[in-house]
This record gives structure tokens, sequence and C-alpha cells, in this order.
């Protein structure tokens, strides 16, 4: 037998997985390992289930240094990544957060990504570990002939979470001092809430005046780090960005603080006040709080309205990549070929999970489940579906309307609920 | 970090253990229970029904995947373990005690290894 070796088509290398600067700390916690986005992450340090419920009532620590994290610097880069990205960026004011997305010409989704403005002519992008490389060359292709300048400092920089109601109360022992642009902080009482210099706090004050999706720069156990309110867990939670060299000992400093701290006591059990989670409960809890994940509620097939997402979208400004096809998308809202993201709920504890396809009552096929599992928090199975249309007039499929789940080969019934599952008490 | 395998039991590859008796007992391995992470839903097949060594018999789902219970033996079931039904947690707590799935009375074999043989295939150590 012969065998041609078309050069070209040589075997692909084995993929190196990379690491984080704390992979020598989730060695050391016994954390189980998966493979996501490019990166060995930590899937579970005990159990799924015990690092949900800590975040839900206590609070947990996660390690998202897989994060992709590009700076865009210069005079021009609020406009130039207000015409690469389907949202104003100018109208962010410095210190605030903005969720958008990057979408190919065609509005197809590339990414879901935050965007922090941090400073005058400052705006710090957070792609998903697995598009960073791709959304990272499309912003240097998209803010070419503008006034800035991109930078990728994913592999420089670590990124800590810290997430659930005793968040800000471990925080608040790490966090030395910070410099907060007046936006970034709700009004102190009898303050004019737009003072026009930055304040700088001590750690317990900052954060408690720092608003939800707002950042600063601080100070945390000797490191400067960018501090934000951010998170993916449907909790109050803070998100530590810092230089990769700072991670181990920023994470070490913060797990002691925690271990010093009472536990949480709940029904008799008592639950630490800080426990390190991993990527396992980290889709449990994004999933009950509603938010979607790329590569399942998101991805290019998608535009931003057929993920239920179109609100992202600004419209009314200049141009931007995927402008028209978008402003064509968003005039045929219900149209045959559109969908919808709808949120689905049943009883039992069999869960519909993705790829399961969602059908009425008598039969008809009406879509498929992008993700699904048995709430931890609620304790009956909860499910995204992108579904098509309810009604050409009326695309949102109401409230209680009853579905049925194929769950391999067997059917759920399942009934259309407002997403999230799960929100916090505030 | 490797997990246990019991010497007195027989095991499948697809990670059932085997307890011989009249009838035998059936549960998953450690090996299993912790690659499935923390068991949320369990699915035994009914008493008195058939299984088929080899073929799927019921359903392991974990928070992040359903995995099919595959029998390890041929035969009829006598008794469930009703227990992990109702807190299915226990799989990962004592997969090889109180987290036993079902009993059967055996007709016929399917390939079964020896605890060694087990171990070595899948990463496991041997203890009594």
């Amino acid at each position: 037998m012969t065998t041609h070796t078309d050069p070209d088509a040589a075997p692909a290398a084995t993929p190196v997985l990379r690491t984080t600067p704390l992979h020598r700390v989730h060695e050391a916690l016994g954390a189980s390992f998966t493979d996501f986005g490019g990166w060995r992450m930590p899937l579970r340090y005990t159990s799924d289930l015990a690092e949900h419920h800590a975040v839900r009532c206590s609070a947990g620590i996660f390690d998202l240094s897989h994060m992709g994290e590009v700076k865009v610097t210069g005079p021009e880069a609020a406009a130039a990544l207000s015409h690469a990205l389907v949202g104003d960026m100018g109208a962010v004011a410095v210190g605030r957060a903005k969720y958008t997305m990057i979408v190919t010409p065609d509005g197809g989704v590339v990414d879901d990504l935050i965007v922090y403005h941090v400073g005058d002519e400052e705006y710090l992008v957070v792609p998903n570990a697995g598009n960073r490389e791709r959304v990272a060359a499309e912003l240097v292709g998209r803010c070419a002939g503008f006034g800035c300048v991109v930078e990728d400092v994913s592999l420089v920089t670590g990124l800590i979470a810290v997430q659930g109601p005793r968040a800000q109360e471990v925080l608040s022992r790490v966090i030395e001092s910070g410099a907060a642009m007046p936006a970034a902080l709700r009004p102190q009482e009898g303050e004019a809430p737009d003072g026009h210099r930055p304040d700088v706090l001590c750690g317990p004050s900052l954060l408690g005046r720092l608003r939800f999706y707002a950042a600063v720069r601080a100070t945390a156990a000797g490191h400067s780090i960018l501090l934000a309110r951010t998170g993916y867990t449907g909790e109050d939670g803070f998100e530590l960005f810092c230089g990769a060299e700072d991670a181990e000992d920023l994470w070490t400093v913060l797990t002691d603080t925690g271990a010093a701290l009472s536990p949480t006591e709940v029904g008799g059990q008592m639950v630490p006040a800080l426990t390190p989670c991993g990527l396992a409960s980290r889709d449990s809890l994004r999933l009950e709080a509603g938010m979607p994940l790329y590569g399942h509620e998101l991805h290019e097939e998608l535009t931003p309205y057929d993920a239920g997402l179109g609100s992202v979208v600004t419209l009314d400004r200049a141009d931007f990549v995927g402008r028209q096809a978008l402003a064509e998308r968003a005039g045929r809202e219900g149209a045959t070929g559109t969908t919808v993201l709808v949120a689905l709920a049943g009883e039992g504890r069999r869960a519909a999970r993705a790829g399961a396809t969602v059908l009425s009552p008598d039969g008809e096929a009406l879509g498929t489940v992008t993700s699904g599992l048995l709430s931890p928090t609620l304790g009956h199975p909860v499910a995204l579906a992108l579904l098509r249309p309810y009604r050409g007039d009326q695309p949102a499929w109401p409230e209680g309307t009853a579905l049925v789940a194929d769950v391999r080969g067997r059917p759920l019934e399942v009934a259309v609920v407002a997403s999230p599952f799960y929100s916090r008490r505030r | 970090m490797a997990q246990p395998v019991l010497s007195h039991l027989r095991y499948s590859a697809d990670h059932e253990w085997l307890e011989d008796g009249d009838p035998a007992r059936v549960g998953i391995t450690a090996v299993a229970a912790d690659a499935l992470g923390e068991v949320v839903f369990v699915e035994l097949p009914e008493v008195g029904s058939q299984v088929e060594a080899g073929e799927p018999c019921g359903e392991l789902e974990s928070t992040k995947s359903v995995s099919d219970l595959v029998a390890p033996v041929s035969g009829t079931v006598v008794a469930v373990n009703e227990a992990v039904v109702e807190e299915p947690g226990t799989i990962n707590e004592d997969p090889y005690g109180a987290g036993w799935l079902f009993t059967v009375d055996v007709d016929r074999e399917g390939d079964l290894l020896s605890p060694q043989e087990y171990a070595d295939r899948f990463d496991a150590v041997v203890a009594d």
C-alpha cells in the first residue's frame, strides 16, 4: 500500500493546553481539571454542588485567568471600539463597564464581551478564553485607522473573581485603597452625584460605594489591581484583574482572609466564608442567573436578536461592523427563520440538556435546548432554548406556555418561565 | 489522584462493579463516580426487568454530564437501591457501599475484569 502525504495535510500538532498562573494552587488544592477554551482549568475542587451552594449562601473564589484581556488606548479608542462593537462605547463613563458583543459583517456573534472604561483614553475588553485570539485580531483590524493602540495583555494578566453575599466582607479586608472616577461610585449622602475629581478611598468605604458594573484602580495586599464589581453568577461580587505574577499571592491572601472569618451556618451546616470554586459550579450558577454562554446561547450563526439579546445593539448611531445586517434583522423580528431565547422549567429531577428538542404538546418541533440542568438552588430542572417565534406579531413566548422537551427519547413537560431562574435578594 | 478499587469485587470496562452472590450486587466504581462529578439524578432498572450484559439499563446524571448505566451481567433485577434515587450524592460518597445500585439474578456474565486488571486500565489502586 502506498501512502501519499500531502505536505499541507500533516497531522495537526497536539494542542498544547495553557495553564494559568494559579495552576500550582489548583494542584495543591487537589482540583479535578478540565480542558476549556485551550486552557487546563479546575472543574471542581471538592463537589460541584457544594461550590455552587457556597456562592449562593456565602462566597466563592474563582480563577478566571483564562479569560482574555485586550487593552485599547488612545484619543480615538472610544470611536474605534464603537465602530468595532455593537454598542456605543462613547456613552460609557470612565469607571463604568458595559456588556456588549462583537459581530461579523453579517451580524453573527463572534463573542460576547465586557468592556471596562478604565481611563480617559483607555478601555479593557474582556473576551472569552477560546475567542481571545480572534477577538484581538478583529479589534486590531477594525481599529486600524483610528488613533488608538490595541494590545492583547491576556497572558500577562491574572483574573480572580470573588462572588457571593459575603464577597464584600472578604474583600474589605484585602483591598487597601482605590482611586475611583466619580461615575464608578454611588453618591454619598448629601453629595452631588457628579463630582469632578477622582475619589481616593480606603477598602471598606470604596467597596460599599462601588457600583455594579463599575471598576476602580486599587491596591490589594500590596498589588496594583483593577477592581470591578462584575460577575457571572447572579450574586453580588467582584473581579480582580492583576499582573500574572501577583495572582498566586492575591489568591493566597484572599483565601487566608476567608479562612479567618467565621463560617456561614445554613440549615445546621457550616459553610466556609470563602470556598474555591471550579468551572462546573460557574456553569450552573450562570445558567440559574439566565446568563448566556458562548458556544451555547451564542455563536456565529446567530445574531444578537436571535439570541434574545438585541438590546445590546445600538443601531441609531454612526456605522459599525455589522450595522446593516443587524438593522435588517431588527426589522424582521418574529419572521420565519428567526429565533427567540426562551427560559423553561420542569418538575422532577431529570433535566433537558443542551441539544434536546423542544416540541409543542402536539409534537411540532419548535427548537433546541442550548443549556439545561437540574438547578441546584431551585431543585427542579431549568433550561434555556432557542425556539422559533411564538407568533409573527408576538415573537416572545408567553410565560406559562406548556411545552415538551425530548429528553433522550422520553418527554419532559416544561413551561415557559421568566428569566433569570434565580435572582438574589437585594 | 488514583481512586480505590476493592479487591473482593469484579469490574466491567464500563465502570460497574459486581459483587458475586445470590443475587449479585451492582454499583459504579469510585473512578466513575469521580469522573462524573456530583451525581444529581439516577434512573435504575425496574425490579423484575431483564438486563443484558453490555447494554444500558439506566442513567446517571451529574451537574456536567449524562451517562448510561451499563449492566455488567445479564439477568433479572431483584432489588434496586431506592435510597440513592432519593439521595444520588450517596454514589459519590460511598460508591462501593451505601451507593450500590441494584441486585440481579445472574443468567450470564459479561466481560468482567479482575481488580488488578481494572486498576491497571483506569489508573486506580487496589484496596482491601
